[in-house]
Order: C-alpha cells, then sequence, then structure tokens
C-alpha cells in the first residue's frame, strides 16, 4: 500500500529513537552526560571510602589478622592493639538502647498508627522528627551534666538495692558506664523506630483491621494480634535501623560511656565503644600501625552497619510489598 | 456481660492507653530537652557569646566567635560540594538514569547515609588531611558534605518524579527538548521540596561533630583560611563539656542552646513554610 | 496531495461532509496521513494497521470506547509516545508529505501542537505560559505581542489581560484548559491535537472551547479526541471510529453518524457499548 517515494523517504529509524547527534545538538546528550558525572561521583566517593578504609588498614589486619578480633589488649606503647573491648562496649550498649527503646517506641508507633485520629498523629509525628533532629554532642551535654550525676546518685544505687544480686547490676556506681551511655543511644534512637515503626504500621491493609473488628476483637486485639504480626518483618527492619546508627553513635556514647578499654559484666562498669576509641585517639595515633589498627576498627564499624542497613532495608521493603500486595 | 469480655474490654483499655503513655513520654522528652537546655544554658548567651573569642582556660567570661563563624564556613562550603553531587546526581536518576546505572547509585547513596560519621571523618583525614599534614576547614567541610549527598540525592529524585507528567509532557509538545523541559518546567514545579530536602541536610550536618575531630580540628582564634584548622561550634561544646572547668561548662551550655536552637529552627522552617502542600520523604 | 490522487490514503475516504456540491473533493488536501500504522506498548500491541488521512484546515475527531487506542493514535502524530519506554511505532506517518519518524522530534512538535486531557499550565505566570513555546523556540518577535494574540485567539484575552502575572493556577479550570490551548497556539502550530480536552471542565466551559475549535480550523487542521459522541457531532468535518486498536470506520461526520456503514459503529453510536 505504500507507494515507492515514501518508502525512499523513510530515512529515519521507525521507531523513532533520535540519532545520538541530535540529542547533542539540543543538549539533551549533554544534559546526561552531565548530570551522569555527578551520579557517578557518588558511587565514586562510595567506592573510595571502602577502598581506603581497607587500604589504610593493611598494617593491621596483617599484623593480628583475625586475632584482632578476640583480643581484648591495647596498648599503644607495645604496639598491641585488639578489639574485642571495643566491639563488646559497642554491642552491649546498644543493647541496652534497644532493650529500652523498642518497647517504649513500638508502643508510640501503635498509638500513632492505629488510635490516634491522623491530625494528632500527624503533629506528633512532626514532633518526633524533631526529636531525630537534635545534635549527637548535644545528647552528650545533656549526659554528662544530667544523667551521669542522677545515675551516681540515684538510678545505680536503686537498681543495685533492688536487683544487686545479678551480676549486671553490681559494682560501685561510677555514674558513667554501659547502662548510661545505653539510657543516652535509647533516647537517640526511639524517633527513628517510632517515626519507621509508624510508617510500617500505616503500610497494614485496612480491611485487615477491619476485618479482625468485625471477628468481635478488642481494639488491642486488632492491633497486637492482627496489625503488628502482619508488619512484624517491618517492624525488624525499623529495629536494625535504629541498631545500625546506634553502633555508629559516637560523641554522645564517647561523652557518658567512660572510656575504659575494659570487659566487664556489670553495666556499671566503664567501658568504650569502638566510635569512642576512633573520635578519642585517632589524632593522638603516633605509630602507623596505631593508625591502621583505629582505621580497621572504623572498617568493623562500617561493615556491621553496612550488614543492619542492608537487612533493614529489606524487611521493610518486604512488609510494604506484602501490604500492597493484599490490598491489591 | 461474661467475665471474660469483661477482662478482654479491661485488656484493651489498660494497653491502648499504655501505648498513649509511651508516645506522650516519647513526646515530653522533647520539650524536656529544649526546656533543660534553655534553663541551663540562656543565662549564659549574652552579646558576648557571639562576638568574642574564647577566653584562655582560668579567665571568666569570652565567647564563642570563632566557633560560630567556623561552623558557618564549614556549613557554607559543606553546602556548596554535597548539594550539587546530590542534586544533580538526582537529576540523573530521576530523567536520565537507566536500570543498571540507577540501581548502582542509588544503592551507593544508600550506603553512605547509613555510613556512621566517624567514619566518613576518617575517609576525609585520608584524604585531605595526611597529604598536607595539617587539619583545615576545607577537609573539614568535606567530610560534612558527603554526609549531605544521599539525603539530598534522594528527595531530588523523589520530587522530580512526583511532578506530574502532564507538566513535562505539556513542555514537549510545544517543541523544547528533553533538557529544556526539565530545566524550565520540572526543576521549577519541584524546587519548593528540593530545597526542603536541602536545609534538613544542612541541619543535620551542622551539629555532626565526630567527622570534625579529626579534619575541621579546633582553634583558639579566629581561623586564618580554609586550608587551617577551625573552631565549630559542635567540637567546641564537646571540648568544653568534657573539660574540667566550671566556666567552660557555662559555656558549653550557652552553646547548646545555639546549635539547637539553630538546627531546630531550620527543621521548622524547612517542614512549615517551605514543605506547605509537599510532603517530606522520609531519610 | 489530494484525497482522489492517493488511492492508498483515501481508504474508507468519503467526500466532503453533506456538501458535496459546495466544495468539490479535490480541493480538499490532507495534511497528515497515516499508512499501516501499527503501535506497540512492550510486547502488546495496541494499534492494528491504521490508515487514515487528516484534511487540512478540518476538525477530524477520533471517537471509541476507552481503551480503544485513540489516544494512543493521537500521540503517535507528535511522536508523544516516546516519553513512553519500550513503546515502538511502525509504518509511516507523514505531515505535509514528508515522514515525521524521520524528521527532528523537537521541531516536529512544534508545528504539531497539543492540549491535553487535564488542564496542565506551567506552574508559572499567565504570560509566561503562553510565552513559554515562543521563548524555547527563540522567537524574534514581541513576547507581548504574541501572547495577546495567542490569547485572543484562545478567547481568553479579556477574562485575563489584566492579571497576566498572576499565577496561572489562579484560573479556574475552563480558563486553564484555554490557556493551555493559547500556550499551544503560540508557537503556530499547523496541527493542533487534543486530548479529550474538555473531559475535565464543567459544560460551560467545555461550551466555549467548542465555539473556539470551529473558529480555529480557519488557520489550523486539528484533531480531536473526544469520549463524547454528541461534542464530536458537533464540532468535527470528519470522524474515526476505532475499537480494540483497530480503525472500524473513517467518514464525514454525518455520514457516520446518521448511516454508519459498519454495524459495530452503529451499536457504538446508539449507546450498546462503550
Amino acid at each position: 500500500m505504500v507507494t515507492p517515494s515514501t518508502n525512499a523517504r523513510r530515512a529515519g529509524p521507525a521507531t523513532g529513537s533520535r540519532s545520538f547527534l541530535s540529542r547533542l545538538r539540543d543538549g539533551d546528550e549533554v544534559a546526561r552526560l552531565l548530570t551522569l558525572l555527578f551520579a557517578a561521583a557518588v558511587v565514586l566517593i562510595t567506592v573510595a571510602i571502602v577502598y581506603q578504609l581497607w587500604a589504610d588498614s593493611a598494617l593491621s589486619r596483617h599484623k593480628f589478622g583475625w586475632k584482632f578480633f578476640f583480643s581484648s589488649v591495647w596498648d599503644p606503647v607495645f604496639d598491641q592493639f585488639g578489639a574485642l573491648p571495643f566491639i563488646y562496649g559497642t554491642l552491649v550498649t546498644s543493647a541496652v538502647g534497644l532493650c529500652l527503646a523498642v518497647p517504649l517506641g513500638l508502643g508510640a508507633a501503635i498509638f500513632l498508627s492505629e488510635l490516634a485520629p491522623p491530625k494528632v498523629s500527624d503533629t506528633l509525628t512532626f514532633f518526633i522528627d524533631l526529636l531525630a533532629a537534635v545534635p549527637s554532642v548535644i545528647y552528650g551535654l545533656l549526659g554528662v551534666f544530667l544523667l551521669v550525676p542522677l545515675m551516681r546518685e540515684n538510678i545505680q544505687p536503686f537498681l543495685k538495692a533492688a536487683l544487686g544480686f545479678l551480676p549486671l547490676f553490681s559494682g560501685p556506681a561510677y555514674g558513667l558506664g554501659f547502662l548510661t551511655a545505653g539510657i543516652v543511644l535509647a533516647v537517640m534512637i526511639l524517633p527513628f523506630i517510632i517515626s519507621v515503626s509508624r510508617e510500617v504500621l500505616l503500610s497494614v491493609p485496612r480491611e485487615q483491621r477491619e476485618a479482625a473488628l468485625a471477628l468481635g476483637s478488642t481494639r488491642w486485639e486488632s492491633a497486637w494480634k492482627v496489625v503488628v504480626p502482619f508488619a512484624r518483618t517491618g517492624i525488624f527492619g525499623s529495629i536494625f535501623l535504629a541498631l545500625a546508627r546506634a553502633l555508629g553513635e559516637t560523641m554522645a556514647v564517647t561523652m557518658v560511656i567512660g572510656n575504659t578499654p575494659k570487659i566487664a559484666a556489670s553495666l556499671f562498669a566503664p567501658g568504650y565503644s569502638i566510635a569512642a576509641v576512633i573520635a578519642n585517639e585517632f589524632t593522638e595515633a603516633t605509630g602507623d600501625l596505631y593508625l591502621h589498627a583505629l582505621i580497621e576498627l572504623g572498617l568493623v564499624l562500617f561493615l556491621l552497619t553496612f550488614i543492619l542497613n542492608g537487612l533493614a532495608r529489606l524487611l521493610i521493603l518486604l512488609t510494604e510489598r506484602r501490604g500492597a500486595e493484599v490490598r491489591a | 456481660m461474661t467475665a471474660r469480655l469483661l477482662w478482654r474490654k479491661g485488656l484493651s483499655a489498660v494497653m491502648l492507653t499504655l501505648t498513649g503513655v509511651c508516645a506522650l513520654l516519647a513526646l515530653s522528652l522533647l520539650f524536656f530537652i529544649l526546656g533543660y537546655l534553655v534553663y541551663h544554658g540562656g543565662r549564659s548567651v549574652n552579646w558576648d557569646f557571639f562576638t568574642k573569642l574564647p577566653a584562655p582556660v582560668g579567665e571568666p567570661g569570652g565567647g564563642m566567635a570563632n566557633a560560630i563563624l567556623g561552623s558557618a564556613k564549614l556549613l557554607l562550603l559543606a553546602s556548596l560540594i554535597g548539594v550539587p553531587i546530590g542534586f544533580f546526581g538526582g537529576v540523573y536518576l530521576a530523567e536520565f538514569g537507566g536500570r543498571t546505572a540507577g540501581f548502582f547509585v542509588r544503592y551507593a547513596a544508600d550506603l553512605l547515609n547509613g555510613t556512621p560519621s566517624i567514619v566518613i571523618g576518617i575517609f576525609a583525614y585520608a584524604l585531605l588531611v595526611l597529604p598536607f599534614k595539617h587539619f583545615s576547614t576545607f577537609a573539614g567541610a568535606f567530610a560534612l558534605g558527603i554526609m549531605m549527598i544521599p539525603i539530598t540525592l534522594r528527595s531530588t529524585e523523589d520530587f522530580l518524579r512526583s511532578v506530574p507528567r502532564e507538566l513535562r509532557e505539556g513542555a514537549l509538545a510545544l517543541g523544547a527538548s528533553k533538557w529544556r523541559a526539565i530545566a524550565s518546567v520540572v526543576i521549577p514545579a519541584a524546587y519548593r521540596g528540593i530545597l526542603t530536602a536541602v536545609l534538613l541536610a544542612v541541619a543535620r550536618v551542622a551539629g555532626e561533630t565526630a567527622p570534625l575531630l579529626f579534619t575541621a580540628f579546633s582553634n583558639r582564634f579566629w581561623s586564618p583560611g580554609w586550608n587551617q584548622p577551625t573552631a565549630s561550634l559542635p567540637v567546641m561544646i564537646y571540648t568544653y563539656a568534657v573539660s574540667p572547668y566550671e566556666d567552660w561548662h557555662r559555656q558549653a551550655w550557652a552553646a547548646g542552646v545555639v546549635l539547637l536552637a539553630l538546627v531546630l529552627l531550620i527543621n521548622i522552617l524547612a517542614r512549615t513554610v517551605l514543605a506547605r502542600g509537599v510532603s517530606v520523604p522520609r531519610q | 496531495m489530494t484525497v482522489t490522487s492517493n488511492s492508498a490514503l483515501s481508504f474508507n475516504f468519503a467526500p466532503v461532509p453533506g456538501a458535496a456540491g459546495r466544495a468539490p473533493a479535490a480541493e480538499l488536501s490532507l495534511r497528515m496521513s497515516l499508512a499501516k500504522v501499527n503501535f506497540f506498548y512492550g510486547s502488546k500491541q495496541t494499534l492494528f494497521d491504521i490508515n487514515l488521512g487528516i484534511a487540512a484546515g478540518r476538525i477530524t475527531s477520533l471517537i471509541g470506547p476507552s481503551g480503544c487506542g485513540k489516544s494512543t493514535l493521537l500521540r503517535t502524530l507528535n511522536r508523544m509516545y516516546e516519553t513512553l519506554s519500550h513503546a515502538r511505532l511502525t509504518g509511516e506517518i507523514l505531515l505535509d508529505g514528508a515522514n515525521i519518524l524521520a524528521q527532528d522530534v523537537t521541531q516536529l512538535r512544534r508545528r504539531v501542537g497539543m492540549v491535553f486531557q487535564r488542564p496542565n499550565p506551567f506552574p508559572k505566570s499567565i504570560f509566561e505560559n503562553v510565552a513559554y513555546g515562543p521563548r524555547i523556540n527563540g522567537t524574534s518577535k514581541d513576547l507581548s505581542e504574541i501572547v495577546e494574540a495567542s490569547l485572543r485567539r484562545a478567547a481568553l484575552w479579556d477574562e485575563v489581560k489584566n492579571h497576566l502575572h498572576k499565577s496561572a493556577y489562579e484560573l479556574s479550570g475552563g480558563q486553564q484548559q484555554r490557556l493551555c490551548i493559547a500556550r499551544a497556539l503560540a508557537v503556530e502550530p499547523e496541527v493542533l491535537l487534543l486530548d479529550e480536552p474538555c473531559s475535565a471542565l464543567d459544560p460551560i466551559s467545555t461550551a466555549k472551547i467548542e465555539e473556539l475549535l470551529v473558529q480555529l480550523k480557519e488557520t489550523c487542521t486539528i484533531v480531536i479526541v473526544t469520549h463524547n459522541m454528541q461534542q464530536a457531532a458537533r464540532v468535527s468535518d470528519f470522524t474515526a471510529f476505532l475499537l480494540n486498536g483497530a480503525l472500524v470506520e473513517f467518514s464525514p461526520t454525518p455520514q457516520l453518524f446518521t448511516t454508519p456503514a459498519d454495524p459495530r459503529t452503529e451499536a457504538y453510536i446508539t449507546g450498546r457499548f462503550g
């Protein structure tokens, strides 16, 4: 049906993708390449960070190998470096933080998503997001001058009297230490847990709630036995996200943990965390091996948060997808 | 009503009240922190604080003028580094990015977002302090700038994507080339949201201390140049708070009030005034 | 190129509507013509072998139930489908005898303007909206003259002349749509495509736009997609009826609505489906 003359005119690609040159003339290609350059910079920086952490910890990695993680000797004078006390301190303070923040945060998130009217919920979330914006050094300041004396004079003696038979709550009350750092961390990660959990709970389809209520559940039963289990993976995600933040948190912990590289069973004892030792000793690291050992600690911290963040994102994504599937 | 039903209803009421208490507790934390800080630091925020250099140890008085200027310089330079990379990278993701390239860029940004700030400090140290053998404002700003990238990037992408298709097509239908449509219609339509995100990113790094400890370091005097160490509010709060001097503690509180006021003000401004009509994506 | 001289494109192309005596068929020239147009979205084909001629200076309307491919067909005429990934088109579309698929797409879109289903003014002032096209095309003429002329052609001038610098979003829906028409006219397109331009408007605004279209055809060739058969009957000279991606019938409008040749057309216009 097409005449020969029109056939000859069909010079360009029939699908309409334009030639590189015409796109170049319009500036489209220039814009694409320019923005690509910046996008590539993001990847480059990330790769460079990983590479730098790896390369600049070489001395320590070669000298200590896996022993680095199991030795609790940290002695710059004799060039002996073991990360165990710092890893222990990081994990213990984070665990204390989670134990305190998770129930509180989950409770608040349930209130915000299930009970509060949308307007109230949004307003409260606005303020809770502000809480997340408070700089960590401010938490440290409050920790040093408010929480530490309070712990030393009131809370620790009280815990000791009530639960002193447990090794966790024994020993002298310094004020500084694992427990104090854990409490500060709990306050800091609380807004993240609330914010993300609320989002996850809100992504649970309404039908799930209505089905539970229609079967005669009370509102609490619908929330606790239907909505929360539905959002279970996402809530775990929010917890992992908070944990990743807690592990990497530096200033507030540095200011209240006591900065003593010791492993102690008691939560009252002073300790140290990975981030805190880097913050304190980095500028004083005289030898190359010392510096490399500190950078290896940074590498450990990076890998820990990397794994946790990845897991968290995956879990949150899974829950939201599940919500969307059920809805669809 | 059976006893069992009564128990269930009672439990429901109790537990729901408890969740409300949790929310209230979280909320009251914010106001408590604000109140306590203002109560302790408010008195020490005076004219001297904004205009004078820190007094030597043992002498009362003095201020943090150099730290305020230092923080301002750090934030300015950090924005100059972080915002263009984040913004144009976000434009690439939203408008040009293919599936594979987009995945890598997004993944890298998420990774950066989750990287502890102290690790970014190590990176800036290795890159910009070690080779030059001295601490510098530039190195500190570089670390903060990196921290601004992921927030700016992802929000730019989100806000550009949320611009209705019809606006893009309207421009294309008039014979605009793709970049022209993006630059003259899509970006202007999304700019409020993007600006909000940039401000939130500034507020976030304004309080960062850890990456500055061994990049910008600190300085008792005015910083003589961009390649010299500088004082900053967060680092001053830290060093003054852990020092044994009563007068320094007072100054630390004052600096805390100023820093928190700054950070919360930017946050509130960005989230209410600018964000009217745009939703702020979560970080 | 005329209807009678091109047998390939006179497919189903009957003489001028109800006026065989007044306007001889030979004088009716084609501005655009489509030959064997197939369109694929991914692996799904949504247009099948469309052959169609668009008469210059006339209004052609595309009707059919939703999902029949009428909007897709319209979007092939200025290659707007290219904004979708995985879209593919085969066949030939001519504008004044030249294949549009081989042309520069931005040039093409300057000649073939488009108005969308929902009013889509840019977040700029009324003036800047109309001036957008001439500005990006680098006109040498006075912008304010172009803006005034375009707004007059779109019958909006009297309503907005005193607040040209207000945001376009302050206009009513009907005014916004006329603003979008003015914006399209400002680049002086030869063909104007309208994709259900009244579907979001009230009856009074709709009437205004229909009136406007009839005036515009003196200077411009118009193709309109509409869901509303009465609208097609009122404003257009030719009507094409599509069903499931295929062109079922293409005739002068009065003929299609009074004596449809195809039973499926009859079923549609009498309201039996769609």
